[in-house]
């Protein structure tokens, strides 16, 4: 029971990290395989988040005093910040991706597209 | 005389060829034949350093850490880089005739692809260890390519894609493995007397697969079942099949792999783990098969071709039987073979360009017509067959003398049915040629010689007398064959 | 400023690419580029002078020390990929100049060469960082360029290639953060020098194992090794064929270059290979690569998907060099990842030209190509049998190493496969080879085949390649010597 309860955090991410992956591969349509990535992603920017996160610890900051609190670990949140950044703009390549396989294709549905590239001649 | 000069003319007189081009001919031409000239002045200073005891070698290039281009001169080499500058000589005055006869395009890239070829081979005869052969026989692989798909079309491009497959898949799958194995087990690719190999830690059976690898790899030697590129290759100007497909390449196989028998396994040692002991069969089969082939084919080229398949399955067979007097015998009918059937393909061209024929059947009584060609042919041929009074008596006795040496009668039975079998499919021509009634000409009408332009025939005569010379004078060639140092 | 070399080969790509935005002109942003790439290919040849004959070269970013700041950490391998990755983008931009006028519109241009330099410092960057972390950030720079300049194709479908390229290499790069997560909750610590010291002391090894499965698939997806190579197909036959060169010869070549570091470098020899038996994942995946992606090149009829097989094929030699974990075998890898990259990006080069001018690289579709085109033609020819390994080519140095280290290590079957594919190799190329020497011209208007060369500006950069490619061929000590000194510095750990 401890390690279900006490690691619920940890829970929260494999789910979320499966779901988007399981998106990612089972659907077709173009936008929801992204939805699927960012949320994979954002499982993995609550691993970090968790993996620094100090029982009963707040923010980094000096104290005046000798008696310093305990605070959180600050790297992964730094880390994170930049992946969050990566993410963001992975995401907005694709989409625009997206945009302009539409405009080619007229469609967004990874299955119609195949059926139209395996029409085109060889290269 | 270091023995990278060789390398020189060849290479150096491209420049020149692609200079005169077409429209300088003679100069193009001219350049050619002293670059040959060149060429064998330099093999003959090396004989002579060779004779005077010296051992004349090149530095080391090394293209990886311990592996290094080096060319060192020894008297396998020395004879077999004699006989190919020689013959480029003649050949190139063969083919000054034949092409112009002919009207051949292309011709500047042709001799320039026929110098890189005769480089390539020159690298191969004076190759110090294993890696300097693999690279020149590489290099004659692709340089001869273009030589072989000359004509363009159809048929050579078929011909092209079994010559470079072939060739070039067996050196990859098989050549190059076994020489690496080797470096591996031994450390070391230099060409040793005695070899390198002796006291590797092989086992029999290793030694056996070893070997095999390198017999097989080595395709230029055309023993079966990668014998197809040479009839292949017959889709080549005559000049071509002369030169590089009776005597270069082909040769540069048989005498890689005599190389390798002598200089890294050791004929000893070949003997003592009865490597060769499987090989032997396919030799004798192909020395029987190819012979039995030639039969069947009625264009004579092809025949020749399939001729030559059996003559070199001979020297195959010599290194495998791997005694003194049967590597001896092998070297020597490397030199042997080569007068006799590029006297046999020469003739074969001049009747091509004379008469315009190239099928067997249709030379009935062409003898009248061209009385010297077939003279000539006939003397190459009782060469070939090994008989006395042409040069190739002496090789084969030796190669039968060595079978019989080692005590089974059976390698020396199935040299003299190939005998038989080759009377049976050479004789036939010339005497056709002079005895048969020519169809082109009505009762009663006289021939006129219609022999091939001089060049030509100048060429035939000289390899035909050589034939001849051989027999009587074979001294030069067996006092550097008792250099050799075996162990 | 010459201490500050690391930095600035980095720094002078990165900056260049804004401004390449700001010109936008076409010419304007292909001079920043090229000035840009040939300041970094200084840079990198310094920095190589300077490892070989001084040592490694620890170098602080912004000053701060390696713990909590980032550090830049060079020995003979990352420098000599550094130098290699530089190197080829010049020599393709030069050529990139005309070959993209015709496939990539012209009001793109300056978007396309601001996107290659943001690829390029992405690489450098993943090569020349000592920081976990860093190799994933720029890991996602170059990537994110990589996807934009394979979605400037003229084909439509190099849209959907780039988009799948952008599904795998975000879950290939998410792999590799979830693994450098896992690093640093075992060792506390990003700089690889530090983690490679703390992982056998750290008390959650579990933890360590799973980071290392997780970099495992996270490089394998990027490398496109053998079977999670299914984007590398479409992404190298549909992208503007420029960009196709120039990443055969550097992006791939980077993931492989994570592999090592992270597997001999930070994990260390004994952990990867010793205990985990990586082998045991990276041999069969390599033997299969090779032998089926050869196979299936050889039925390819369009040249760049021929190519992009053999790429991975190729790269199934470099990871069976890498997973022997011999000083031999990693001699061989790293030397076949410097020789294909000459190799490919030569081939892929003679591909464009062929494309520039005939508009297409269907093979069945070819004729009289070698009238039309002898200088291309025959820089193909070459370059194809270096991709075979014809003495006096460079393939011939890395396939002997490679087969010698197979064979010393006793792996004869490996030695023997490597040997099926290599005439595989001959199938394929020769297959081109003859279409190009006698496919006839089938309009049967033989006075119209003049000669239509590529223009000079692509020809000749191609032929450098394939030059400097025959002098490492002839020459082979010059980069085996090289790949040895990497290979020992790899075994030694940090």
């Amino acid at each position: 029971m401890e390690k279900i309860a006490g690691l619920y955090s940890y829970w929260v991410v494999v789910v979320l990290m499966m779901a988007g992956l399981y998106i990612m591969i089972a659907r077709y349509n173009l936008v929801k395989k992204i939805i699927g990535l960012g949320l994979f992603q954002t499982s993995i920017f609550y691993l970090y988040i968790t993996m620094g996160k100090v029982s009963g610890g707040t923010a980094p900051i000096l104290v005046h005093g000798d008696v310093q609190p305990v605070f959180s670990n600050p790297v992964p949140h730094v880390l994170i910040l930049t992946a969050i950044v990566v993410g963001v703009a992975t995401s907005a390549v694709a989409l625009a991706l997206i945009v302009r396989i539409y405009e080619e294709f007229g469609s967004i549905e990874a299955d119609e597209i195949a059926i139209i590239e395996a029409q085109e001649p060889e290269a | 005389m270091n023995p990278l000069w060789t390398l020189v003319p060849p290479l150096a007189v491209i420049p020149f060829i692609l200079f005169f081009g077409e429209k300088r001919k003679n100069l193009r031409e001219a350049s050619i034949i002293v670059a040959g000239l060149a060429l064998l002045l330099i093999n003959n200073l090396i004989y002579n350093d060779l004779v005077a005891g010296g051992t004349p070698q090149s530095g080391e290039f090394a293209i990886m850490a311990n592996y290094s281009l080096k060319l060192s001169a020894e008297p396998m080499g020395v004879i077999f880089g004699l006989l190919a500058s020689f013959l480029w000589v003649v050949t190139t005055v063969y083919s000054i005739g034949y092409m112009r006869g002919h009207h051949e395009i292309n011709q500047t890239r042709f001799y320039t692809c026929f110098a890189l070829a005769l480089a390539a081979v020159m690298g191969a005869a004076y190759a110090d260890n294993l890696l300097t052969l693999f690279v020149a026989y590489e290099v004659i692989t692709i340089s001869t390519f273009p030589l072989v798909t000359h004509a363009g079309g159809e048929a050579a491009r078929k011909a092209g894609k079994v010559y470079i497959g072939i060739l070039m898949s067996t050196s990859i799958a098989f050549l190059l493995p076994a020489i690496i194995w080797t470096t591996v087990v031994s450390g070391s690719m230099d060409f040793v007397p005695g070899g390198v190999l002796t006291g590797a830690g092989l086992s029999n059976g290793s030694l056996a697969f070893l070997l095999a690898l390198f017999v097989f790899g080595i395709a230029k030697s055309g023993l079966m079942p990668f014998h197809r590129w040479l009839p292949a290759a017959m889709v080549a100007p005559t000049p071509v099949s002369a030169l590089l497909h009776a005597v270069a390449v082909v040769k540069t196989g048989v005498f890689s792999l005599l190389k390798i028998v002598t200089y890294t396994f050791g004929i000893d040692l070949v003997t003592i783990s009865g490597a060769a002991y499987f090989l032997l069969p396919v030799a004798g089969f192909t020395i029987i098969a190819a012979s039995i082939v030639a039969f069947t084919k009625d264009n004579l080229k092809a025949r020749l071709a399939y001729s030559t398949i059996g003559q070199l399955a001979y020297i195959v067979l010599a290194a495998l039987l791997a005694t003194v007097m049967s590597v001896s015998g092998g070297v020597l009918h490397i030199v042997m073979h080569a007068f006799g059937k590029i006297t046999l393909f020469f003739c074969a061209g001049a009747i091509l360009v004379a008469l315009h024929k190239s099928e067997i059947s249709k030379l009935n009584g062409i003898g009248r017509r061209m009385p010297i060609t077939m003279g000539c042919f006939f003397i190459g041929a009782v060469s070939i067959i090994g008989l006395p009074p042409a040069g190739g008596a002496w090789s084969k006795l030796l190669i039968a003398g060595g079978s019989l040496e080692t005590g089974t009668i059976v390698w020396a039975m199935i040299l003299m049915f190939s005998t038989l079998l080759n009377i049976a499919y050479l004789l036939p021509i010339p005497l056709r040629a002079f005895l048969k009634p020519d169809p082109d000409l009505k009762p009663g009408e006289r021939a006129t010689m219609q022999e091939a332009p001089f060049a030509c025939l100048w060429a035939i005569m000289l390899t035909t007398i050589t034939c001849l010379v051989l027999f009587l004078y074979p001294a030069p060639l067996t006092d550097l064959i008792g250099m050799i140092q075996w162990r | 400023m010459y201490e500050q070399l690391p930095a600035l080969m980095i720094l002078v790509p990165f900056t260049a690419a804004p401004v390449c935005v700001v010109f936008r002109h076409a010419l304007a942003s292909w001079v920043i580029a090229l000035a840009a790439s040939l300041f970094s290919l200084f840079a990198a040849w310094q920095v190589l002078e300077h490892v070989r004959t001084v040592g490694i070269i620890r170098y602080k970013v912004g000053g701060w020390a390696a713990p909590s700041g980032i550090e830049y950490y060079i020995d003979t391998l990352n420098a000599s990929v550094l130098l290699l990755v530089s190197g080829i983008s010049c020599i393709v931009l030069v050529y990139a100049y005309r070959s993209v006028i015709k496939q990539v519109p012209l009001a793109k241009h300056y978007l396309f060469y601001t996107a290659w330099l943001m690829c390029m410092s992405g690489l450098l960057g993943i090569v020349i960082t000592g920081d976990a972390f860093n190799v994933f950030v720029f890991l996602e720079v170059s990537s994110l360029a990589t996807y934009m300049l394979i979605s400037m194709g003229s084909d439509r479908r190099a849209l959907t290639a780039s988009f799948r390229y952008l599904i795998m290499g975000s879950v290939g790069a998410s792999f590799i953060l979830i693994g450098i997560g896992f690093l640093y909750a075992a060792t506390g610590t990003l700089n690889m020098i530090d983690i490679s010291e703390r992982i056998p002391n750290s008390e959650s090894q579990r933890a360590v194992l799973v980071a290392f499965s997780f970099i495992c698939i996270g490089v394998m997806i990027k490398a496109a090794i053998f079977p999670l190579h299914a984007w590398l197909a479409n992404a190298y036959t549909y992208a503007p064929v420029a960009v196709t060169a120039f990443l055969a010869g550097t992006a791939t070549k980077v993931s492989l270059y994570v592999l090592l570091r992270f597997f001999f470098s930070i994990f260390g020899y004994e952990y990867s290979f010793g205990q985990l038996l990586l082998n045991g994942v990276l041999l069969p995946a390599a033997v299969a690569g090779f032998i089926l992606m050869s196979l299936v090149a050889v039925y390819q009829t369009d040249l760049r998907r021929m190519l992009a097989y053999s790429s991975v094929a190729q790269l199934g030699y470099i990871v069976a060099g890498i997973s022997l974990a011999s000083q031999a075998g990693l001699t061989a890898g790293i030397v076949h990842i410097l020789n294909h990259a000459l190799v490919k990006s030569a081939l892929f080069m003679a591909v464009g030209c062929i494309i520039y001018q005939v508009g297409h690289a269907h093979r069945p579709s070819f004729d009289d190509l070698f009238k039309r085109m002898p200088f291309t033609c025959i820089a193909f020819i070459i370059a194809g049998l270096g991709l075979i390994g014809v003495p006096l080519t460079v393939g011939f140095i890395s396939k002997f190493a490679l087969i010698e280290a197979s064979m010393d290590r006793g792996w004869w079957l490996i030695a023997a496969l490597i040997l099926v594919s290599s005439l595989m190799a001959v199938v394929y190329i020769g297959r081109v080879v003859e279409v190009m020497l006698f496919r006839q011209s089938r309009t049967s208007t033989p006075e119209v085949s003049g000669m239509s060369e590529a223009p000079l500006s692509m020809l000749a950069p191609m032929y450098l390649l394939i030059v400097i490619g025959l002098y490492f061929g002839i020459n082979g000590d010059a980069t085996l010597s090289l790949a040895g000194e990497a290979a020992e510095q790899l075994l030694g750990g940090f």
